[in-house]
């Protein structure tokens, strides 16, 4: 059997075995500082530790540090010293982080930065603390207890349980409760036999990257968190379905789950009991729609990703007609963390109807860009002003965009609005995946549901005739407006085709697929308007045909 | 194996030892489809008609399925690449970031459009429907390579390196 307690005691990287590490710079190898050199800035700061001659320290690579927008970042966690834009070339930008190695100051204080002390880690606990490709250096941080115990303490419907009391909602995006999506798999009867995990990491959203980032630095925590989904529901057999836009998630995933089938965490007889789980990686192939289960489905089964009717659910029939749970990412990556502390500690967190915390990709016209975690029920402005740093160059904030294409466009006006999933979905947006997009005045919001438009008439599959056809016309009445070529009779056409299509569509990215147009109509409708009667853009985005033959 | 695939030279038979290894290790099952046409893709940049029409063979699946997932998927391409990719992501927070002055320049400098080839057979232009490198936008991929915070002029002088 591993013995965890055993394998956790391997040393760190050190530039010298034997004297105990007094701090580490932890240089962040996620894809945006990958990008950016990050692997050179390890390199250089290794060749200057041992130039100096210093001991009692060391170099690491770890998982997204989080503060994408001062890339490549290097963090020194004993000390809570963040450095910015750490450059590998420059002999005084290395020497800086190797000052504060060796005792001196400098850097972002990351206690009394609003960026980090805001934030309640739990999914990215230990991304930025945990070598990504180092199984031995994550059961330091208590990796794989979780499943341990799981497998060898507890009964399956007590793993089930737990999960349906910590009241974990779904983090793909509908937010449905995933202990009862387990309860489901657990009790259907497989007359074949076998069940399935999938985990659907095929983060399609544009201007989304949780995923990816949880993938690139904690692969460990998702693993996990599928082997003690399947203990519980039944399952011996996981998929996991990353797009192929994310090769260095996928590199980590095939050496996590090599290292944990090595160690006996995954494959047969996990931690010498009789539960077996293995783990295997499809790729996609560039296709939004894939993100829908059962066009997900269809797409591990090598076929085209086109959705089918439900029910029946995948939880009752899915993968080659087996039960199947199908889990994401972020959800996964919570579980360990549930079953360690239990449901209580983790029902605690949050607001009573969305327990626990988000991950965001805060991006677009904001200070701060990068990666946060949140507790459920903190307010927009604290998240765009008080962690996002507030707008480039001091801007006007204009809205925030939630949900991706399939959900909608929030204005100042509702900046004190807590986010959760009820009253996110009150403001016309959903929580979606994620991605949280900060515009200003340089938006133009019929242009934006106009891109989100272009977005999905382009990702439709095309099996369903009102998201084909009704997403293009909503197009063409979109780019109609934002030509300055459109009547008030267009606006009725366009309110009532999106109704149509929200209604009528197969699958959610039709049925969702309106969702832009309706937020930007409900609160910048003043700007649809000057399109069509004054033939004016307000932000000046878009170029007006009419105007110029005028 | 077709003629056309039997004729190439021999770093060619080398990519299809690959590709048959794959092809067996997932024991021929339909299933492996999209994961073989990946690896096709891979070792010869595009996938041609006598490709497809032997890996359908290999799989057992008919050739109207194989032909319906390489042109479902946007990552498979049907028909030669240049020299070069320039991918430009057009995703929200790029989109915010202007992207779109990206890729007039470069429809400016090399007259393509996404999904194009310059007529020297050197560049050929895609678009992403976001890299997850949100915080570095715009973001252009060059030869898989991720750059980001591209200005328009920026975006030129790599044009130019590509050429050199």
């Amino acid at each position: 059997m591993t013995d965890l307690a055993e394998r956790g005691q391997h040393p760190e990287d050190t530039t010298d075995g034997a004297v105990p590490i007094r701090a580490c710079a932890n240089v962040c190898e996620a894809a945006g500082c990958m990008s950016l050199d990050a692997e050179r800035v390890l390199e250089s700061l290794q060749a200057r530790i041992n130039e100096r001659g210093l001991t009692g320290v060391a170099v690491k690579r770890v998982g997204c540090l989080r503060l994408c927008a001062g890339g490549p970042l290097v963090e020194i966690p004993e000390k809570g010293q963040l450095f910015e834009n750490v450059d590998p070339t420059s002999p005084e930008s290395i020497d800086r982080v190797v000052d504060a190695l060796d005792g001196g100051d400098g850097g972002r204080q990351t206690a009394e930065d609003p960026f980090f002390s805001r934030q309640m880690r739990i999914v990215l606990a230990n991304s930025g603390l945990v070598d990504p490709e180092d199984l031995d250096d994550y059961i330091a941080h208590g990796g794989y207890t979780a499943l341990t115990q799981a497998v060898t303490t507890m009964r399956p419907y007590e793993v089930l349980e737990e999960v349906v009391h910590s009241g974990l909602r779904g983090r793909g995006g509908a937010g449905y409760p995933t202990g009862l999506k387990w309860r489901t798999v657990a009790k259907s009867v497989s007359p074949e036999g076998g069940k399935f995990v999938i985990c659907n990491a095929d983060e399609g959203d544009p201007g989304a990257f949780m995923d990816r980032s949880v993938l690139e630095s904690v692969p460990q925590q998702v693993l996990e968190g599928m082997a003690i989904a399947g203990y519980a529901v039944g399952a011996n057999k996981g998929y996991i379905y990353v797009r192929a836009e994310y090769p260095l998630a996928v590199k980590r995933l095939r050496l996590a789950i090599r290292q944990a089938e090595r160690a006996g965490l995954l494959g047969t007889n996990i931690a010498d009991t009789a539960f077996s789980f293995d783990v295997d990686i499809r790729i996609g192939a560039g296709a939004f729609v894939c993100g829908e289960e059962t066009a997900l489905i269809a797409s591990v089964e090598g076929r085209r990703g086109t959705p089918r009717p439900r029910p029946p659910f995948p939880a009752q029939s899915g993968l080659w007609d087996r039960p199947t749970l199908i889990n994401n990412v972020e959800t996964l990556a919570n579980i360990s963390t549930i079953i360690r502390n239990g449901a209580d500690w983790y029902r605690a967190i949050g607001t009573p109807k969305s327990a626990g915390t988000k991950v965001f990709a805060l991006a677009g016209r904001v200070v701060n860009t990068g990666l946060i975690e949140v507790p459920m029920g903190v307010t927009l402005r604290e998240i765009v002003y008080d962690i996002g740093g507030g707008i480039i160059g001091g801007a006007a904030f204009k809205a925030v965009q939630t949900g991706g294409p399939s959900g909608g466009c929030i204005p100042a006006a509702d900046l004190d609005m807590s986010v959760d999933y009820e009253s996110l979905a009150q403001a016309g947006s959903i929580m979606g995946s994620g991605g949280m997009i900060v515009m200003d005045e340089t938006s133009c919001m019929v242009d934006v549901a106009k891109y989100f438009m272009d977005f999905c008439r382009d990702e439709s599959c095309g099996k369903c005739i009102p998201c084909r056809v009704g997403t293009v016309e909503l197009y063409m009445l979109l780019d109609k407006i934002s030509r300055g070529e459109a009547e008030l009779a267009d606006l009725t056409t366009l309110e009532r085709l999106a109704d149509m299509v929200k209604s009528t569509s197969l699958c959610g990215l039709g049925q969702s697929a309106p969702n832009p147009i309706f937020s930007t109509l409900r609160y910048f409708k003043d700007e649809y308007l000057s399109h069509i009667e004054d033939r004016i853009c307000p932000a000046g985005v878009c170029s007006m045909t009419s105007a110029v033959t005028a | 194996m077709s003629s056309a695939v039997t004729t190439e030279a021999s770093t060619d038979d080398k990519k299809w030892k690959m590709i048959d290894a794959r092809i067996r290790r997932r024991g021929n099952s339909p299933d492996a489809l999209i994961e073989v046409l990946h690896a096709v893709q891979e070792a010869f940049g595009y996938l041609e008609p006598d490709v497809l029409e032997y890996v359908g063979d290999a799989l057992g699946v008919p050739p109207s399925r194989v032909y319906g997932v390489a042109t479902f998927y946007s990552l498979f391409m049907l028909k030669p690449q240049g020299e070069h990719t320039v991918v430009v992501c057009t995703g929200t927070a790029c989109y915010i970031n202007h992207a779109s002055a990206l890729l007039s320049r470069i429809n400016e400098l090399l007259g393509i459009k996404t999904g194009e080839t310059s007529s020297d057979g050197l560049v050929s232009l895609l678009n992403a429907r976001c890299l997850g490198a949100c915080s570095m936008a715009p973001a252009v991929v060059v030869d898989g390579n991720v750059q980001g915070r591209v200005t328009p002029e920026g975006m030129g002088t790599i044009l130019e390196g590509l050429k050199a």
